[in-house]
Parts: structure tokens; sequence; C-alpha cells
């Protein structure tokens, strides 16, 4: 070996003043909440990326069944969608009150948004309802296995995000907008908005590339 | 310092003794020529890799002795931490035989693609141009093996036969379950699978009763989902086909649905004579009546605009082996690769 | 009439008492055995009025050592259950030969190998690995605790859960016959009706809730806790390999979830997704469980290459060559492991050009890899190397590890896969590489970490008596199997014909004993250990000459880690402490921020376990009933806002006076 490759791992200027080792005084490390939450999100989205795939290679196996372009109301679901969407500008607004610190503002446009929800999830289980009452269940082919797959797991998204919302009114009747329900009400935005996300591919992919020929 | 060499010892012993066995074993000795030319891409990446990996295992039991702590003699550089010299060859070593190793592999990958018709008999005889090859479709049942010759009409269950020195064509599918179709001697294996056909082209270029079976665990009956693959001479090929045709046993659409109930340790069956619908029902599903086929509903319902398409359309979300997969699927559709 | 036997139903489902496997002795006696141990066990608990200890200071601890040891118990008890999995292979695949049926039916032979692959892979690779990195990284970085220290007591209950459920599956009903992955359309409804599959399939699904989230809550405290000044290249190479895992994990597992979700509705609701009829497509679970399974083999194997990373310049007396190409090298692997799935079933039909992408992109992770063997190499060179237990693991690895390397590397040629795919010489590959890689790395860990965690090392002799029957077994049980791979024999398969084979079988299980021994001499070693304590001692915190943070502190450390936070300037921040002279301070203490202990993760497990359970059974009434009791009790947990305390300047100073007593000792 050459002596270039001896170079020495302390080249520390040891006349400077001696290093400090420690943090004197209380260090605090950064909240990682927003970033684990994020993160949760991104695998949940992979979840949703699995089941994007298999509908993607099951999309065409009607096994003699009905098709999505016999079925599918666009009505509908623009109808659905609009309502989704527009909880997403709701909870925008609660996040607005909540920066101007106004609890009663941040709850009522979390309660709106929470309605606009139920009012989503409603229309969907009435569809659902509607596609297996005239024979397109789950069983009937790997079409419709795979389009309730991935629209159910939506809606089972949305469920679980109108309960948490619930949950977060109790809360902040009960504490009000302490940091702690601060973050919550920020993930639980996260949360809704990237079902938002998820729904607007949903809609693209499932339903209005469904009903081209 | 005994621990080294007594590694060394253990290695080395250990790694001939599975060599100079391996040599004797059917993998490393094959009888049919494209089962050689892969054990000859085995042998040759093995030597390419073995040019790294001796090095790696020699210098790690030496570097392990020769820098022992007791050993006051050896330098010690207890701040030398990088060699940009160094660096450069551990890096590119690997990568110059993996360079090597990845031309052989697409090389090797694309000449012994199990789809691909052969065009040689063995390392000196091209197939002759007239030369058509024996087709076997085959089948696999929980837990035997249906093999059904198409050209002479006939059957059998776990025993299958092929001229030597004769490309043979199998189509492969399976009634439920996934097995893997293996004949060691003759070339490398490929699934099975229900609704769906795989192909393998092979030839057998010794005489001799060799070993066949699945390679895919398929549940109970699985360690004896075997069968003697005979490499007969023509000749005695036809003896054999005069053989089957001799039997009094036929099947058709209902004997089918009775072999396919699952049961093991099947003894070796010859049908004289057999429904030549009845591989295309398998493939299809619907071999019993009344059950409507999968080439005629899968891909498009009572309106059925799309069948077309769906290929190329949908089959690139899961990465390109659904494309094949897909193809396959379309049973006779299907046969893209031949 | 009816009404009765429909309330029968509703509440047992279909648990009969067909289902406890009275007639197979060979169960009823492990029965026996289990039930006798774990009854001696907690009267011994209650006897000595040990209850309150164990729920206040272990069950309920949000403390990440505590944590990290936890799984680490659930990791090697639940390597005794999947070991005697693997004898009884060893021993039936050396018997069952021409008239001999072997002493195991095929229905057993079956669960027994789907046990073993599933207990090995996530119920003791998984947690030790877990184990050691939620022990280690924090102190590496420097910091008190991970970033959701509640969530990460929740994770471990979690894979506890799973554990645990996978265990009672011995005792009522039966496992899945269907190999570790359980490929449709053998795990489906028509081919597997019973309960094993559904086990596999709510353990694994419990199980993988707690290692997401312990992905998520690792991957978040190295980026964001780690000590002022410590830069992502700064940091110890184990908290980068453990930085990859936890990437791995994180965007690996949700697949694993997706495709077991998809695989029991196919089982509880009859949908079509990897049906044969209908238009399913099982190639395409093939395809999902593989985008998930191979980089989980790197999931374990990263962390592992950190931990030799660490010994190797420990007893080398040098710091690691090449740190800066060691990184690149862990994130190229990180990245590529995604990109060789494939290479699980080449033999499925796929095309030339996709099967020879597969094999090449899998090809060039041995570059990397490569290139880290190399490092730790030349990390020895010019050293002055120590061969303590954990320097013997580490070489007995690299002469191991590059065989079961090159042997991967060949199957990833696909003609050379397709004669040997789903054969022994496979088998003898990843035992290759998971033993000779992953638990050489975790016993070489184990006995590295052990004094810091614990405050005495660990029996010399006896390690070195485990190391050699583990590496001589390891050789005697998985060699015969590459040879009896080019002759052709597969897997799973519980009787032979060719009485030739019978002597490869005989010498495996000649090794498997070995192993046994091996495994029985680590055992010896904890108890002498622990007898020995006071001999064994380690005062000092730094028992090796360490270099990075974990040896700055107390053996074991004190509960907040670090009474200050250190401040990193360079690679190998404890070494250049000791280099500059570093002195302790004595005086100036501060009150220490600390999260409060829980009862919400074992509760939570706890009723994971029955809506499992249930589900399993086809409990409908049960099932319902937990999964709400479930839901309401993790809202209800969200309702506590008390979750933190200050140990108090008193106390820390306390502490630290202890330490610097016992300092002036040594």
């Amino acid at each position: 070996m050459s002596d270039n490759t001896m170079t020495a791992a302390v080249n520390d200027s040891d006349q400077k003043a001696p290093l400090e080792f420690l943090v004197k005084g209380e260090h605090h490390p950064q909240n990682g909440t927003l970033l684990g939450f994020w993160l949760y999100l991104m695998s949940d989205c992979l979840i949703f990326a699995c089941l994007f795939a298999t509908y993607g290679v099951l999309g065409r196996s009607y096994a003699g069944g009905p098709t999505g372009m016999e079925l599918f109301d666009l009505n509908l679901i623009a109808i659905n969608t609009s309502l989704l969407l527009v909880s997403s500008i709701t909870y925008g607004f609660a996040m607005l009150q909540m920066q101007a610190n106004r609890v009663k503002g941040t709850m009522f446009w979390l309660a709106v948004t929470g309605l606009l929800g139920a009012g989503f999830l409603g229309l969907e289980l009435y569809e659902f309802h509607h596609l297996i009452h005239v024979g397109a269940g789950p069983q009937t082919s790997g079409f419709w296995t795979a389009f309730f797959a991935l629209v159910g797991t939506h809606g089972l998204h949305v469920f679980f995000g109108i309960v948490w919302l619930v949950t977060l009114l109790f809360q902040l009747k009960k504490h009000g907008l302490i940091p702690e329900n601060k973050r919550r009400v920020f993930c639980l935005s996260m949360f809704w908005h990237f079902l938002d996300v998820v729904w607007v591919g949903v809609f693209t992919y499932v339903y209005l590339m469904g009903v081209l020929p | 310092m005994q621990i080294a060499k007594f590694l060394r010892g253990v290695v080395l012993t250990l790694l001939a003794a599975a060599l100079l066995t391996g040599c004797d074993t059917v993998v490393m000795s094959p009888s049919g020529d494209i089962a050689m030319q892969q054990r000859d891409l085995l042998v040759w990446a093995t030597i390419l890799m073995l040019l790294v990996i001796v090095p790696v295992i020699v210098l790690t039991l030496w570097f392990a002795w020769r820098y022992r702590e007791t050993n006051e003699d050896a330098t010690y550089a207890p701040e030398w931490t990088h060699s940009t010299v160094l660096e450069l060859v551990i890096w590119s070593v690997p990568l110059l035989i993996i360079i090597a190793l990845g031309a052989m592999t697409w090389v090797g990958t694309h000449k012994l693609d199990p789809y691909r018709p052969l065009d040689r008999i063995d390392a000196q005889t091209p197939v002759p141009a007239d030369l058509e090859p024996l087709t076997v479709e085959v089948v696999a049942l929980d837990w035997k093996w249906l093999f059904i010759y198409p050209e002479q009409g006939i059957a059998t269950v776990n025993e299958l036969a092929a001229p030597v020195d004769h490309p043979i064509r199998f189509k492969i599918t399976a009634s439920t379950m996934m097995n893997s179709f293996f004949i060691p001697a003759l070339a490398g294996q490929i699934y099975a699978m229900a609704g769906m056909e795989t192909k393998l082209h092979g030839v057998i270029n010794e005489p001799g009763v060799y070993k066949g079976f699945s390679a895919n665990y398929s549940g109970a009956g699985y360690s004896h989902m075997k069968f003697d693959f005979h490499g007969l001479s023509e000749a005695d090929f036809d003896a054999w086909v005069a053989k089957v045709k001799a039997s009094d046993l036929s099947l058709d659409r209902d004997t089918y649905l009775e072999l396919e109930v699952p049961s093991a340790k099947v003894p070796v069956m010859l049908y004289a004579d057999v429904d030549p619908t009845l591989y295309h029902g398998i493939l299809n599903r619907c071999v019993a009546p009344g059950t409507v086929c999968m080439e005629d509903m899968m891909y498009h319902s009572g309106m059925g605009q799309h069948g077309g398409h769906h290929g190329e359309a949908e089959a690139g979300h899961e990465g390109q082996d659904h494309h094949e997969g897909s193809h396959a699927s379309h049973g006779e559709h299907g046969g893209h690769h031949d | 009439m009816f009404e009765s036997l429909d309330l029968t139903k509703l509440i047992f489902g279909r648990l009969t008492w067909d289902a406890i496997p009275f007639h197979d002795p060979i169960i009823l006696a492990t029965f026996a055995v289990v039930a006798v141990g774990g009854v001696a066990m907690l009267a011994a608990i209650t006897r000595y009025k040990l209850w309150g200890y164990l729920w206040n200071e272990w069950f309920t601890t949000i403390d990440h050592k505590k944590i990290g040891i936890m799984y680490i118990i659930l990791g090697l008890v639940m390597l005794l259950r999947g070991f005697a999995d693997a004898i009884m292979m060893r021993l039936q695949q050396a018997l069952a030969f021409g008239d001999s049926a072997g002493y195991l039916p095929p229905d057993h032979y079956d669960q027994i190998f789907t046990a073993h692959g599933v207990i090995m892979i996530f119920f003791v690779a998984m947690p030790l690995v877990t184990g050691i990195m939620n022990y280690l990284i924090p102190l590496q970085i420097g910091t008190r605790d991970v970033a959701f220290p509640f969530l990460n007591n929740f994770s471990f209950w979690m894979t506890t859960a799973g554990a645990v459920l996978m265990m009672m599956s011995l005792f009522i009903g039966e496992f899945a016959k269907t190999g570790w992955l359980a490929y449709p359309p053998l795990s489906g409804i028509l081919q597997s009706p019973g309960v094993g599959v559904d086990y596999y399939i709510w353990s694994l699904q419990i199980a993988g809730v707690g290692t997401l989230l312990s992905g998520v809550n690792l991957l978040v405290t190295i980026v964001k806790m780690r000590a002022p000044g410590m830069s992502l290249m700064k940091m110890p190479v184990f908290t980068w390999t453990s930085l990859c895992t936890n990437v791995l994990i994180v965007a690996a597992f949700p697949v694993l979830t997706a495709v077991l979700a998809m695989l029991s509705m196919d089982r509880y609701l009859d949908t079509a997704f990897f049906t044969n009829d209908l238009g399913g497509n099982a190639m395409m679970y093939v395809n999902l469980i593989w985008i998930w399974g191979h980089p989980e083999v790197y999931i374990l194997i990263l962390p592992v290459f950190g931990i030799f990373s660490e010994i190797v310049a420990t007893y080398s007396r040098k710091p690691l060559f090449g740190y800066t190409s060691m990184v690149y090298a862990t994130v190229v692997i990180t990245v590529l492991s995604y990109l060789v799935w494939l290479h699980h079933f080449f033999t499925m039909g796929s095309g030339a050009s996709v099967n020879s992408f597969f094999g090449i992109t899998t090809m060039i992770i041995s570059i990397p890899t490569g290139a880290k063997i190399f490092n730790w190499l030349f990390t020895m060179f010019r050293g002055r190397i120590k061969f303590d237990v954990p320097m013997l693991w580490t070489v007995g690895f690299m002469v191991t590890f590059v065989i079961g390397g090159m042997t991967g590397v060949l199957l990833a040629v696909p003609p050379v896969d397709f004669v040997l795919h789903n054969s022994l010489f496979l088998i003898a590959h990843f035992h290759n590489v998971i033993i000779g890689g992953v638990l050489f790395g975790l016993f070489a860990g184990i006995t590295y970490w052990f004094p810091k965690a614990t405050g005495f090392k660990l029996d010399e002799f006896w390690g070195k008596i485990s190391f050699w029957f583990w590496l001589i077994g390891f050789y005697f049980a998985f060699m015969p199997l590459y040879v009896l791979g080019l002759m052709g024999v597969t897997r799973r398969v519980s009787h032979f014909e060719d009485q030739s084979l019978q002597i490869w079988f005989q010498i495996a299980a000649f090794g498997a004993v070995l192993i046994a021994v091996g495994i029985a001499a680590f055992l010896i070693q904890l108890v002498v250990s622990f007898k020995r304590r006071e001999a064994l001692k380690d005062e000092t915190g730094d028992p090796w000459d360490g270099r990075t943070l974990e040896w700055s502190t107390s053996s074991p450390p004190p509960p907040y880690n670090f009474a200050f936070t250190p401040r990193v300037h360079d690679l190998d921040a404890w070494w250049q402490m000791k280099q500059h002279g570093f002195q302790r301070p004595e005086s100036g203490f501060i009150p220490i921020h600390m999260p409060k202990g829980t009862w919400a993760g074992i509760v939570l497990s706890g009723i994971s376990v029955v809506v499992g359970f249930a589900l399993i059974w086809h409990m409908w009434l049960l099932a319902g009933v937990s999964f709400v009791a479930l839901i309401g009790t993790a809202i209800y947990h969200t309702f506590n806002y008390d979750r933190d305390y200050y140990i108090p300047a008193e106390e820390v100073e306390r502490i630290e006076a202890e330490r610097t007593r016992v300092l002036a000792n040594v």
C-alpha cells in the first residue's frame, strides 16, 4: 500500500478550542409525528398500489359476468366524487380555523367534513347494494372481486377516518386546541387528503377508464 | 492457530466431496442435449465465480491468521481506512465477473428458453428440416401425471416414452394445483398450472429409463407424484405405442373426470384411445358437462367488446411476466413462442 | 333443537373437541411438556411475587432497551420451536426410505415444514433483528428513546400476539400444509378447507402490524433524533444498515398485508383473486408475495451486515475500511432488492428476456455485497485481531457466506435455475446465507452487546463450544443437501424410494444434531454466565474498547441512556471522545424528560389474539365483539394525554454518582 493510503482519521486541529462532546442543558430532538404519519400513509399507499395492480391484472376477467361498462352509473359517481372533494375543502377550512385558534370553528368545519364523508359512504353503500342486487357481487368474477376490493378498501378507510374524526371532536371539546390535539387534527388532515387523492385515482382508473370503449 | 486450519480443512474436504460426488449426479451428467447445455452453463458460472470466491476465502483465513493479536511481527496500521486503488479493485473485480456472467446469462437464457423449438439434436447434429417434433400434452393431476399423445391418439398415466434423438414438444397444464414438470436427465423444469399452458422443448440422446416427477409441492400426495421416462429407439418407441394401443382402456371425458379425483401412488395406466378434444377441455376448464370453456368467456361478458387487446393493455401493471402469463392463459391461442 | 345447534355454532364456530389432536402422541407429549413447564413458570412467578415487577418493569415498559431485550427473548424461545421442527424433518427424511414410511405421515410432515419456515423467518429472525435494532439504534445515535415509545411497546406485543396465535395452532386444530408462502390454489379454500391456512394468515397479519409500525418508528427515530453533529455520513454503519432495513420494511410489508388480505377474502368471502375459475390469477399471488418476500431477506441480512461491520472494526482495533463505499453498497442493495423478485419463479414460463433481466439484476446485487466482504477483509488487514467469540462468528460468516452467495448467483442464471429450482440445492443455498449470514451475525451481535445490556459478559468457553458446533454442524447439515440437489432431489418430500440417497440424509441429520449441541451450548452459556456474573462483570461500560456511542454509557445504561446528550464531531464518536481524553461530567445534571409506561400495548395485542382466534374458527359473535372491543380500547387509549414525566435532577445525580464510584474502582 502506498503512503497516500495512510490517511489520519483524526485530523481535527488540536490547537483550537477543545471539542465540546456534550450538549449542556436540555436537548429536545425534533418531533417526528408528522414524518411518522406520512411514512404510514406511504405504506398505506402501497396497499392501494397492490389493489390497483390487481385491478389492472383482473380488469378484464369478466368470466362471462357483467362488465363495468354495463353497470357503472357515472352520474352517481360524479355526485359521490364531488362530496369527497368538497369535504377536502371543508377540512381545509377547519385547518384555517385551527390556525386562528378558534375551537368552535374548527369543530364546525370538521363536523361538516364528517357529514360529507358519511354522505360519500352512504352513496357508495347504495352503489354496492345495487351492483350486488343486479348480479355483480364480489364473487361474480375476477373483475368484480378486484373492483370491490379496491373501492371497498377505500370506503373502509373513509369509515375509519370518520370514526377518528368523531373521536377528535370529543377530544377537542374536552381539551381544546392543545398541541397534542393540533397535531392530531393535522394528521387526520393528511389522512383525509390522502384518501381524496386515492379516490381521484379510483375515479379515473376504475370508473372513467372503465366506461371507455 | 488451529482454528483457521481446521476450518479450511472442513470446507475443502466437504467441497471436494461435494464436487466429486456431484460429477456423478443426474444434474451434472444428464442424457439430454438441453440438460447438458444447462449443466455446462452451471459449470462455467461456477468456475467464473470461483475466480473471486477462492481468493476471498483464502485471504479471509490468511488475514485472520496473519493479523492475530499475538503476532507482533505483523504490521499494525490503526488509522488506515481508505485506499482509492483498493476500492476501485474491490468494486471492479465483482463488476467484471458479473459482466461476463451477465452476458453468458443473456445468451444462455435465450438459447435455452424452454419455449424455443430445438435447432439441434446434440452438439454435432442440427435438427433435420423434415423432422417434426413429437408432441406430448402433459397434465399434472392430483397427484399423478397424465400424458396425451395427440399424434398417436394414445394417453398414459405415470409413464412417458419418447424416441431418442427426436425433439419433443411438451404442452403442459394442470387440473388444479401448481406442479412443476421435471425430468432432470432430459431438460430443466417448468411449472404446470391450471387454466394455463406452458411449453418445454427437449431431446433425449441416450436410451434408458429416467426419473420424472413434480418439483413443486402440491399437497398430500406430492411425494409420490413420480413417473418413469423411457428413452427408446425409434423401433422400440413404435413397439411401445403399439403396446399402448393394445390396451383395453380408453380415455374419454367421463373416465377423465374419474381420473381427476385426487389420489396418490397411482400405478401406470395405458389408454389405447383418447378423446381428441380432452386436452383442450382440461386447459379451458370445461371437461365436465355443462361448463363453459374459459376461452369462450374469460375476457368478455355477454356483450363482449374487449376480447382482443387485454394482454397488451393490462399486463404491464404487474411486471412483464404477466404479459407472458396472460398469453399462456389464452390456452391454444397463446403459442407465441413457437 | 336447531336453535341450540345454531347457538353453539354462533359461539364456537367450527371449533369442536375434534380439533384437539388427542390421536397424535407427539403433539400430546409436547403439550404435556409445555403445560407442565408453563404451569411451573407461572407458579414460580406467583411464588416469588414477580407479577407486579414483570407488569410494571417489563410488560408495560416503553423503554426501548427492555423492549429490545423482550424481542430477543421472544426470538430465542421461538428458535427452540423452529429448531424442533427442523430436527423432526431431518429425522423423517433420514428414515423414510423404501418400505419405511418414517414416523410422520405426510399430513403432519407438511405442517412441520410450513411451520418451520414461518417460525424461523417471522418469529425468530425478525424479532432478533428488530430486538437488536431496538436496543441499539437510540444508543448509537445518542438519544433517549425511539420516536414513538408507546408504538414500540405495541409493536412488540403485536409480534408476540402473532407468535402466540401461531403456537396455538400446534394444540388447537392444525397449521397450514402449504409451504411457508402458501401459494394458491393449494392455499385456497377448495384445496385447504381446514383452519391451517387461516392460522397462517392471521398470525402473519397481526405480527405484520407490529413489524410495519416498528419500521416506521425506527425510521423516524434515525431520521429525526440523531445527536447534534451526527450527519448521515457520521452515523455508525449498523445504524445505516438499520435505516435501509426499515425503509425496506415500510416499503415491503404493506404488500404482504395486501396479498394476505386478498387470500383471506378468497377464503372467507369466496372472491376470485387467485382462484382457478372465474378469472382469478394465482400467478398474481406468487408475484405479489415475492415483491414482499425478496426485500424481506434483505431486511434480515442488512442489519447483520451492520453488526459484522461494528464487530470487525472493534476487534481488529481499526476503523472500518471504506466506510463510504460500505454505505453506498448498502443503499444500492436496498434499491436493487425491489428489482429481483421474479428470480423466485423463472420456471413459471416468462419469456427469455424477462428471465434474463431479473437474473442479471440479481447478479448485480452481488457486486455491492462483494464490495462489503472486501471491506471487512481490508479492515482485518493490518489490524490487531482479537479472537473473542463475536470475531469467531465473523470469520465463520465470511467464509460460509461467500459460498452461499456463489450458489445464489448460480441460481440466478435462469437455465441453471431450471434444473435446480425447488431442489435441495436451493434449500442448501438459502440456509447457507440465512444461517451462515443472518444467524451467525445475530449470535455475534448478541455476544458482542450482551455486556452492554446486562452488565456482564458471556462466558467465553461455552460461547466457543456453541460457535464450533454451529459452524461444523452447519456444514454437515447442508453440504449434503447441495449434493442431493444435484441429484435432482426436490424439497418438501416426505418419503423416498431411492436407497442410495439415504446416506446423504443421514449425514445431514447428524449435522442437525451437531447444531442442536450448539444451541444447547448457547443456553448453557447463558446459565453459566449468569452464575458467574460477578466474575464476568463489566463495570467500565466499554468492555471491548468500542468505537460507537453505546459504549460511552454504563452497562446496563440508565433509563435515560445519556445524562447529557452527546455532541458528535466525527465517525466513531466514542473513539474520538476517548482520543481527546473526554471527562465525564459529575455535576450540573438537569431533570430528564421521559415517556411513561402504558398498559395499552399488551391489552390491545391480547384482544387481537382473540379477534384472530375467533376469525380462524369462524366464531362470528366473538369476532364481532372482540373487534369492537379492540377499536374501543384503541380510542379509549387516545384519551390519555398524560404520557410523560421528568426524572428529577437529584435522581440523575444519584445514578451518575453511583457510576462515578464504580468507575473509580475499575
